[in-house]
């Protein structure tokens, strides 16, 4: 190693040791798990076990993905958002205008469009949001969306209005898979474009513009003293989010084959942010954690009460997040160090 | 002759109506080491702020070598060499050591815009990083957060952070406020070593340090320079003693 750079020659090999070590450290902090195989193997696993849920199945991989999206900018970047569900929106009608009006129907290219479009409102709103911070921001972002569902309610010529739009649907997948009652190509092709997302948001949140996000939300008075772009850091990441979370709308339109107002709601926006409180913001795996349990614990609580489920949800969030304050438990709760993969932050 | 590497013109700013820089003048040769004393709320701090860009003067001017930056941001004057210290620690506490300083010199040479490659892959970063706590005797701690770090040290992260930036002016903010004397040397001496091409202005409590460290000196109060001198002729000065010394000692030790 480099212990020529020691200006003592006792020690020397100590200190080369010690260079070692912690060039490992960050060397090999992203290479892949055999832990992290195993959301993968589940999802799979879930595939056959639960033949007769891929519908519930599908929707879940699509909270997922826009948990993943919210997770890049809320977990790493350290942005508080209530208006998530905006470039969620976007997308969706994105991918769902491209079917109805423009009359094209491939569904991947389709997901490139709503992605593209989402990119697009997410840098032109992060630019001027992400000056701020804390209180105005949430409020700036909630505002953001609420506008972008009155637009859709005012031209509702081109987006049907609170009715929305119907008979999106798209052409088999990749000219060859046509879709089931059953949802289980919607469920393969969800899985199949979350993989993508997952590894592209592994590779930004390890990269050194990933570290300097983290450097944002750790300590943002001295990214600024460090001569960052602080500012364009954000507008670069939370596009990105934006992008990720235009493709989950996209998924959410062509499995459903309608998209409403609906999904600008402010209730998506919470309750992504939900998802991701539960499963744990900042280790890539708390969106898949997080909307398993809120998808399943909805599903399994609207049986047992249609109109209440919510209160279910309400307090587990709450246990988690008053438990989650507790030192003891917060060590528990974030299973990111305790499992031998990935997580650092 | 060269313009000064840090000069400072008419400097003021207020906030509201307290006035807490009042007509500052001060030039800095490349290479001075120059202290900045006063009594607390003298407006020290102000004074790095208004010279980093933290803070915006309201009237007056910052020139690096000649150069007028008073109206260029916090990370444009980063980028054309001016780096500090805080007097409270500025780290990234849940970071390791590494990564702190790691971050310095991504940021310094861009290589934080690079989203697709692994921080892992950036050798060279790595190995710079790693120099710079090498020679503040903290590559032991490389892979700890800082947080578990012993204060003392971690104002040593603190400077490897400024040293980093490979700053033209480095501007210590009480560089060794809050460490136990006991280790207080080990700061003292990395900073008594600091590369002579450095123009350094330091903001200091301990009258053995300024003394030592020092080969001019400003005294600040309420905003507004009272002297500036050599050390011996600031320890003989008699506002000096009265508004400052006075209050801690009898002037130079030994």
């Amino acid at each position: 190693m480099d212990a020529s750079k020691s200006s003592l020659p006792a020690g020397v090999g100590a200190v080369a040791a010690d260079r070692a070590r912690a060039v490992d450290f960050l060397t090999r902090r992203d290479r892949f798990r055999a832990a992290e195989a195993l959301p993968w193997l589940l999802a799979i696993a879930a595939y056959f076990i639960f033949p007769d849920q891929m519908i519930l199945g599908g929707q879940t991989l699509i909270m997922i993905l826009f948990a993943l999206s919210l997770d890049l900018i809320l977990g790493f970047a350290g942005i508080v958002t209530l208006g998530h569900a905006a470039y969620f929106g976007v997308g969706a009608y994105g991918a769902a205008l491209l079917i109805t009006d423009l009359g094209w129907n491939e569904p991947l290219s389709g997901l490139a469009c709503a992605a593209i479009v989402a990119a697009i409102a997410g840098f032109l709103s992060g630019w001027l949001l992400l000056r701020y911070r804390g209180l105005a921001l949430l409020v700036l972002t909630l505002s953001t969306t609420i506008m972008l569902q009155q637009l859709g309610n005012l031209f509702r010529d081109f987006t049907g209005g609170y009715d929305g739009i119907p008979g999106v649907t798209i052409a088999p997948l990749f000219g060859h898979f046509d879709y089931d009652l059953y949802g289980h190509t919607y469920y393969l092709y969800c899985l199949g474009v979350l993989l993508i997302a997952f590894y592209v948001v592994r590779r930004i949140v390890y990269s050194p513009f990933g570290e300097a996000l983290v450097g944002i939300r750790e300590n943002v008075a001295r990214m600024h003293a460090l001569g960052s772009p602080v500012h364009w850091r954000l507008v670069v990441a939370y596009t990105i989010s934006a992008a990720l979370a235009g493709v989950a709308g996209a998924l959410f339109a062509q499995t459903n084959t309608l998209v409403q107002l609906g999904v600008f709601d402010f209730d998506q926006s919470a309750a992504v942010l939900m998802m991701l409180i539960l499963g744990g913001a900042g280790w890539l795996y708390g969106g898949f954690v997080g909307a398993v349990l809120y998808m399943v614990l909805q599903n399994e609580l609207a049986k047992i009460s249609p109109e209440f489920w919510q209160f279910g949800i309400g307090l587990l969030l709450i246990v988690v997040v008053l438990l989650g304050r507790h030192r003891v438990f917060a060590r528990l709760v974030n299973i990111g160090r305790l499992l031998p993969w990935g997580v650092r932050r | 002759m060269s313009a000064p590497a840090l000069e400072i013109r008419n400097l003021y700013k207020s906030f509201g109506a307290i006035q807490v820089a009042n007509d500052i003048n001060l030039a800095l040769p490349r290479g001075a080491r120059h202290a900045l004393i006063g009594p607390n709320g003298a407006g020290k701090t102000t004074l790095v702020n208004l010279i980093t860009g933290r803070v915006r003067a309201s009237a007056g001017k910052v020139l690096l070598d000649g150069e007028e930056i008073t109206s260029m941001s916090q990370a444009g004057r980063t980028r054309r060499g001016i780096a500090r210290t805080f007097q409270v620690n500025q780290l990234f506490r849940n970071l390791t050591v590494l990564e702190n300083v790691y971050l310095a010199i991504g940021e310094r040479t861009r290589v934080c815009n690079r989203l697709w490659r692994s921080a892992g892959s950036e050798t060279a970063v790595i190995d710079e990083a790693l120099d710079h706590l090498q020679s503040l005797e903290l590559v032991t701690d490389a892979r700890r957060p800082v947080r578990e770090l012993p204060y003392g040290r971690q104002r040593l992260v603190e400077i490897a952070i400024a040293l980093a930036q490979r700053p033209r002016v480095l501007l210590l903010d009480e560089p060794a406020a809050g460490v136990p004397s006991s280790e207080n040397h080990l700061i003292l001496d990395v900073v008594s070593q600091l590369d002579p091409n450095i123009t350094v202005l330091i903001i200091e409590h301990d009258m053995d340090v300024v003394f030592r460290f020092a080969s001019r000196i400003t005294v600040l109060v309420a905003g507004a320079v009272l002297t500036e001198g050599a050390p011996d002729e600031i320890a003989a000065d008699e506002r000096v003693r009265s508004v400052y010394l006075g209050e801690r000692r009898e002037g130079r030790r030994g």
